[in-house]
């Protein structure tokens, strides 16, 4: 090639086939990027629309309106329920024989009586007339409403026979039945009815958990990361322990359950099922999490700032509490909340304490006995009623939430506390 | 504090054999540092006299930075870093037992090569020496030394309005005055410059020299530089290093005109380096 044919290289018909491919490989690679990035967001989708679909429904619940004389005879016996069927007999006047009724019976909440009886305890003076009263329907007649059961079903096949689907008729063209805010999802504690059933018992079991693990796994996993970052010899141990750090943050969450088995309830003898215990042990695994975290937010402060800290005579330690670590804390504080938010969402080491267990109550402190809400969808997930499907979904909706709640929280403290040098 | 405990016999020496000009406040006597099984340098002996400006010059890589960081032991803080040798202040060992690292830091302070205020306000940066070492107490006596501090500086009259905005919004050369007024704040007797102007544009430069002249009434100043005419500026001592050695010091005006070693020439001539 001459002198001059190299001095026009870049002009040349062979440099522009060359620089097209150049073009054409980064279309593709934009391409495909785009293309994972689409498929990831249609399964995010898919997957929220599923959950959002089913799980709605959950959020609404079918009450019945029922015309109650409250009887003393029966107060004094406290068997509200007994007032309730004979204000059911005497809106559905059709049905009469003994069978039948049984059905009728069936179409009220085993809950409903307690509602009522709540009501005239909270006021005495009701007893003897005659009252107007919104009470919980069964969840099959909720499902039936919701439209969930369908009455082209043949009746072998239908959870509702035809006895009951033509009172809920007659009740409906009494104006009687009606759909409302489902409260008591938000209020209640776990239940076998699910008209009953809530998350509020798991919500603040997962709170006093949250708030173990993170008085625990914060103060720890910051000073052990402080320690290793800032003042530990770099030699063959703290390479051993970062080594051991990295591994345990990969260990799979059940082992840590079953060591809290083994040291937290069998060697120290800790309560079951009890947030404190769950607390320590979500601890455990989130403060690898956390001292990893920590470390990079450290590493990544500039040894500018330490210097200059230490040239005008600040110890060691004044260097890292009012310079490094200030500067480091919003890394810190987002590599907390992750931990805390997959804290929140881990299930396997709480099977293994006991937490697992059908727990009516609201946990009142941090030994009682608590589950959580994953594990609450977990065990709804497993139930056969078909009002407990959109419940799981409406739990996993609320779990979302907050998950969306925290992490959104860290990306915004990374966002504002981000510093540039 | 005890400050005439025995001067070893090396820093006796020094002292009569300079004497009749200022005191000498640093001493350094066969002082080799190794990183790892590196040696950096190779037995270093120097005299910093009071209220002088002495300049490092070399080759990079000369050890003129590590020796500085001997001087007030920022090399402490480096893993696998050795000194050996006598380093003195004042006739007291830096590296002895009388002397902690702290307080021989806040009496030997020290400028970066690069600006590093803290990404605090401009008064912060400032007043954080004097208040950890308990200088003031009261809000009156700590406004009195960032005030103070700024204006020796030469950057009080840039700043006044502004003392609670970040130092890091400063330009470069204003930053690196702010890292000097910081230094000064604590009341060092001595102050260490590691090519404080190598990212300085020429006007800043220019600001940080004279405020560097101005200084030596109050300060011994060591300085380490890249820049010749900058060491024949403001300098009235300057040692030549080459490869881990100290090659010679004397007067800067001897140093540039009539250099003994001809590494020295080489260098300030600029044939290598």
């Amino acid at each position: 090639m001459s002198v001059a044919a190299s001095k026009s290289r870049y002009q040349s018909e062979e440099f522009a086939a060359r620089l097209r491919r150049r073009y054409a490989a980064e279309q593709r690679f934009k391409l495909a990027g785009m293309l994972a990035v689409t498929l990831a967001s249609i399964m995010l989708v898919v997957l929220l629309g599923s959950i959002v679909s089913k799980g709605y429904t959950a959020f609404l619940q079918t009450k019945m309106r029922l015309e109650v004389t409250i009887d003393p005879a029966l107060a004094q016996e406290r068997n509200y329920m007994a007032m309730l069927r004979q204000a059911l007999y005497a809106q559905v006047p059709e049905i009469t024989d003994r069978a039948s009724r049984r059905s009728l019976n069936e179409l009220l909440s085993s809950g409903a009586p307690y509602e009522l009886e709540a009501m005239v305890s909270k006021n005495p003076s009701l007893i003897g007339t005659k009252q107007t009263v919104w009470v919980r329907a069964d969840d099959e007649v909720d499902q039936f409403a919701k439209g969930a059961i369908s009455r082209d079903v043949p009746e072998s096949e239908r959870r509702l026979n035809d006895i009951k689907i033509k009172a809920i008729d007659t009740l409906t063209a009494q104006g009687a039945i009606s759909t409302g805010f489902n409260t008591t999802l938000f209020t209640a504690g776990d239940s076998r009815e699910p008209e009953q059933a809530g998350i509020w018992g798991a919500i603040v079991g997962s709170f006093l958990t949250l708030v173990v693990t993170m008085l625990l796994s914060v103060p720890i996993g910051v000073a052990a990361a402080v320690y290793l970052e800032e003042f530990a010899p770099k030699n063959r141990w703290t390479d051993l322990i970062e080594v051991n750090i990295n591994n345990l943050a990969a260990v799979p969450s059940i082992i840590f359950g079953l060591l809290g088995l083994a040291v937290f309830l069998g060697f120290f003898g800790l309560p079951r099922s009890a947030p404190v215990v769950g607390g320590l042990v979500m601890a455990l695994m989130t403060l690898p999490v956390i001292i990893i975290a920590s470390r990079v937010a450290l590493k990544s402060v500039p040894p500018s700032i330490r210097e200059a800290a230490l040239g005008i005579g600040a110890s060691p330690l004044q260097t890292v509490t009012h310079h490094v670590l200030p500067l480091a804390l919003p890394g810190i504080l987002t590599g907390t909340i992750i931990g805390m938010s997959r804290a929140l969402g881990e299930t396997a080491p709480l099977l293994m304490i006991g937490m697992v267990a059908f727990i009516v109550d609201i946990p009142g402190g941090f030994t009682d006995s608590a589950t959580v809400l994953p594990v609450q969808i977990f065990m709804w997930a497993d139930s056969p009623e078909r009002a407990f499907t959109e419940r799981t979904s409406a739990a996993i909706m609320v779990l979302l939430g907050f998950l969306i709640l925290m992490n959104g929280l860290a990306v915004f403290l990374r966002k504002k506390f981000e510093r540039r040098w | 504090m005890s400050v005439q405990t025995q001067i070893p016999a090396g820093a006796a020496m020094t002292r009569s054999a300079s004497a009749g000009g200022p005191p000498i406040k640093m001493v350094a006597r066969d002082v080799k540092v190794y990183y790892g099984a590196k040696q950096a340098l190779k037995g270093i002996n120097l005299e910093i006299q009071e209220n002088r400006v002495m300049a490092l010059i070399g080759p990079s890589g000369c050890g003129k930075s590590t020796f500085l960081r001997c001087l007030n032991r920022m090399n402490d803080t480096i893993e696998n870093c050795r000194v050996e040798g006598l380093i003195a202040l004042d006739g007291e060992d830096v590296y002895g037992k009388n002397i902690d690292a702290v307080q021989l830091r806040a009496r030997v302070g020290m400028v970066f090569q690069k600006p590093n205020p803290f990404p605090k306000s401009i008064y912060d940066n400032i007043a954080y020496g004097p208040r950890i070492h308990g200088m003031a107490t009261h809000r009156d006596e700590v406004d009195e030394i960032v005030t103070k501090s700024l204006e020796r500086a030469g950057l009080w009259n840039e700043v006044k309005d502004r003392l609670r905005e970040p130092g890091t919004g400063l330009s470069g050369g204003q930053q690196q005055r702010l890292c000097i007024a910081r230094a000064i704040a604590v009341s060092p007797e001595v102050i260490l410059m590691d090519e404080p102007c190598s990212a300085l544009d020429p006007i800043a430069t220019a600001h940080i020299e004279e405020l560097i002249d101005e200084l030596r009434e109050n300060y011994t100043i060591v300085i380490v530089t890249h820049n010749m005419q900058q060491a024949a500026r403001v300098s009235q001592k300057t040692a030549f290093f080459h490869l881990g050695d100290m090659v010679e010091c004397d007067d800067t005006e001897e140093i540039f005109t009539n250099p003994r070693d001809e590494r020295t020439q080489g260098y300030i001539t600029g044939r290598y380096g």
